[in-house]
């Protein structure tokens, strides 16, 4: 555990991240200039509502978006390794054995005609070169590791037969297989009950603590995200507006856009009786975006100049960024 | 608008607009090799209540609770196996009430708002087609449609006659609310109508259903998994799990003081949005369990913390608490079988 302590390394560096899709008529840049790092051991959450980008940006990191509709540009470094640059077979060998991803839906991503069991012992062959039974064992390991009652048992399931919360372990087990050093979560509990949500975010804390892994996750929750995470960033049309250390993005946001989220669903905005503080208006296109601030529409506090040019990221403290043009402002 | 809707009140205020008793809805399953069922899914199991009029009450539970199923009991969009729905002092699907004439007066709007609108029909055609199958000229529904998208924010000129695909998920979750409430109706089912929507949106058309609320003295049930939206809308909260009720009462009370071990869990699984105040332990440990064969007894006592051997062979009902809430627990009927004793010591060890 001491050399995980220790080791305060830049595991997974992002710069000026687009990424464009160019299938329909129109192309539309998902992801617009992001800029993101994950220390190993550390727990980051992206949070956004739905077309903000923040699953892009987590499946870029393994490059799983179709080549041919996709245009990828900037650089995403893991652990030393440019991704971009790498060819198929060593992409290959790349995905699941330094990131993992677990997903939302745990019953569409996992095989249906295989047996759990048969599947954690699958990918394990694939990275390691160990005997099957040995294999086997080291699935029985994961399984009583993810806290999975009857691991036995469990491992000859189909994931039809299991409830939600345990198929979301055991994809968390597949994961792990192949003893990563990232691991990517895409909204995973979001398909879950409250009682079962809670147990799985304690669960990905404790993979943290007792693994040293780092987390990257995708969520809509702000609740679920200061639950787990170390840091958040907070994305709006495809780009990253404010970033920070958990307790300060809570207690002193300076978007206006988290700012307007967090007084939708904080203590003080659910006062019954009383109305709910609103975002106006919905969204933006992302293909027809405005030229300004994507967010000047719907924010109470935009001035002429928010409409006209696109604000840059602004450094608040060391470890706390914003892109807002009236932080700039400010001496 | 008239305001018909308001001479159709037959019992008061003291009369509960609707009254459900002892529902029970059971899913067959599939036969097996030998033509024999296999078994029921207990979705309801007899579950009883009162909404007043005027009220929000709130259905909450995990999925597979049976919450959704209730909502469509109600609506009568599934045959009940039994039990007694009472709209106003009348027995619904009987010769007192029938479905056309209390679905007049009910109305549903469900989780996914695009399923739930038809493709080729544009906006103002979907609000008006009710209306007309009730008998109200064309012209006429097609105004009130068009009043109606006045009222849910969408101005009639540029909406009316755009087709659903052409909307924000927002925007048709208000066209399915209008369309609610083109009959008039006096109580609106809201199955998880918000659950879809992204956080900002969500809190628009939250206030909005307060705002019609007030305008159309509206009551509302109000399904959803989403606790502290419950707690921001709901006057009366029901709690369910497993096809039945384990407590129900005054949404605050429910909220401070939960008395059901399920209902204690349930809240304390709220991600608290305190970073130096995490949870460290989970409330409860597994899944609900299957609702195709519910534990004996009580249908909590596999996960439950108070769990005593007693709980596992009677079944607890509903009782009233001296404060108004009532809970489904041993623990709180008095001279049961439950050890009082062994508990505390449990605690204090």
């Amino acid at each position: 555990m001491s050399e995980v302590a220790t080791q305060t390394d830049t595991l997974v560096e992002i710069k000026d991240l687009c990424v464009t899709f160019t299938a329909g008529k129109k192309p539309v840049r998902a992801v617009d200039g992001v800029n993101l790092s994950v220390k190993s051991g550390e727990v980051v959450a992206l949070i956004g509502e739905s077309g903000s980008g923040k699953s892009v940006t987590l499946r870029s990191i393994l490059r799983l978006h179709p080549p041919k509709r996709t245009i990828m540009q900037g650089q995403i470094r893991i652990d030393g390794e440019d991704v971009m640059a790498m060819p198929p077979h060593v992409l290959n060998d790349f995905r699941g054995s330094k990131v993992s991803m677990i997903f939302q839906e745990p019953l569409l991503a996992l095989d249906p005609v295989y047996t759990v069991g048969d599947q954690i012992t699958e990918a394990i062959l694939r990275h390691e070169n160990v005997s099957k039974a040995a294999a086997r064992a080291r699935a029985l390991e994961l399984f009583e590791f993810v806290r999975i009652p009857s691991p036995e048992r469990r491992l000859a399931a189909y994931p039809h037969e299991m409830s939600g919360g345990m198929r979301q372990r055991a994809m968390i087990s597949l994961a792990l297989a192949s003893r990563p050093k990232l691991l990517l979560a895409d909204e995973p509990t979001t398909a879950l009950d409250a009682t079962v949500q809670i147990q799985i975010l304690l669960l990905l804390r404790e993979l943290q603590r007792e693994l040293g892994l780092s987390v990257l996750f995708v969520t809509h929750d702000i609740g679920a995200a200061v639950e787990v995470a170390d840091r958040i960033a907070v994305m709006y049309a495809g780009k990253i507006v404010e970033e920070g250390p958990v307790r300060t993005l809570i207690r002193n946001p300076a978007h206006p856009y988290t700012k307007a989220l967090l007084s939708s669903v904080a203590h003080g905005g659910f006062v019954k009786g009383s109305r709910l503080q609103t975002i106006s208006g919905s969204p933006p296109d992302l293909a027809n975006l405005p030229p300004g601030c994507s967010f000047a529409d719907r924010c109470a506090e935009a001035t002429e100049a928010c409409h006209q040019t696109i604000p840059g990221e602004v450094w608040l403290s060391e470890n706390h960024r914003a892109r807002c043009i009236l932080l700039e402002k400010k001496p | 608008m008239d305001k018909s809707h308001t001479k159709a009140d037959k019992g008061g205020p003291a009369q509960p607009l609707l009254s459900v008793k002892k529902l029970v809805k059971h899913f067959p399953l599939g036969k097996d090799l030998l033509g024999r069922s296999s078994g029921v899914v207990r979705a309801v199991d007899g579950v009883s209540f009162d909404v007043q009029k005027g009220e929000t009450l709130s259905v909450v539970g995990e999925s597979g609770c049976g919450k959704s199923t209730t909502a469509r009991l109600l609506m009568n969009l599934l045959a009940r196996d039994s039990g007694e729905i009472i709209f106003d002092g009348m027995s619904v699907d009987t010769a007192e009430l029938g479905l056309k004439e209390f679905r007049r007066q009910a109305q549903m709007v469900f989780q996914d708002s695009y399923a739930s609108l038809n493709p080729r029909l544009t906006i103002e055609d979907s609000i008006a087609f009710a209306p007309q199958v009730h008998g109200v000229p064309r012209r006429e529904a097609i105004d009130r449609a068009r009043s109606l998208l006045n009222k849910v924010g969408l101005e009639p000129r540029r909406f009316a006659e755009r087709y659903p695909h052409e909307l924000s998920g927002g925007q048709r979750q208000r066209i399915n609310i209008a369309r609610a409430l083109a009959l008039q109706p006096r109580l609106i089912v809201l199955d998880e109508a918000v659950s879809a929507l992204d956080k900002s949106v969500e809190a628009q058309v939250l206030n909005l259903l307060l705002d019609l609320k007030d305008e159309f003295e509206l009551t509302y049930v109000f399904i959803s998994h989403d606790l502290n939206v419950v707690r921001f809308v709901s006057d009366r909260v029901m709690v369910m799990y497993l096809g039945q009720v384990v407590e129900i009462g005054e949404s605050e009370a429910v909220f401070n003081t939960p008395r059901h071990p399920y209902t204690q869990a349930l809240l304390s699984s709220i991600p608290s949005l305190d970073p130096d105040n995490r949870t460290e332990k989970p409330p409860l440990t597994g899944d609900p369990p299957n609702p195709i064969n519910p534990p004996s007894g009580c249908r909590f006592h596999t996960r439950c913390v108070y769990a005593q051997p007693i709980c596992a062979q009677q079944e607890p009902e509903l009782a009233r608490q001296p404060d108004g809430q009532s809970v489904a627990c041993l623990r709180y009927v008095p001279n049961s079988a439950y050890d009082h004793s062994k508990q505390s010591d449990e605690v204090s060890a």
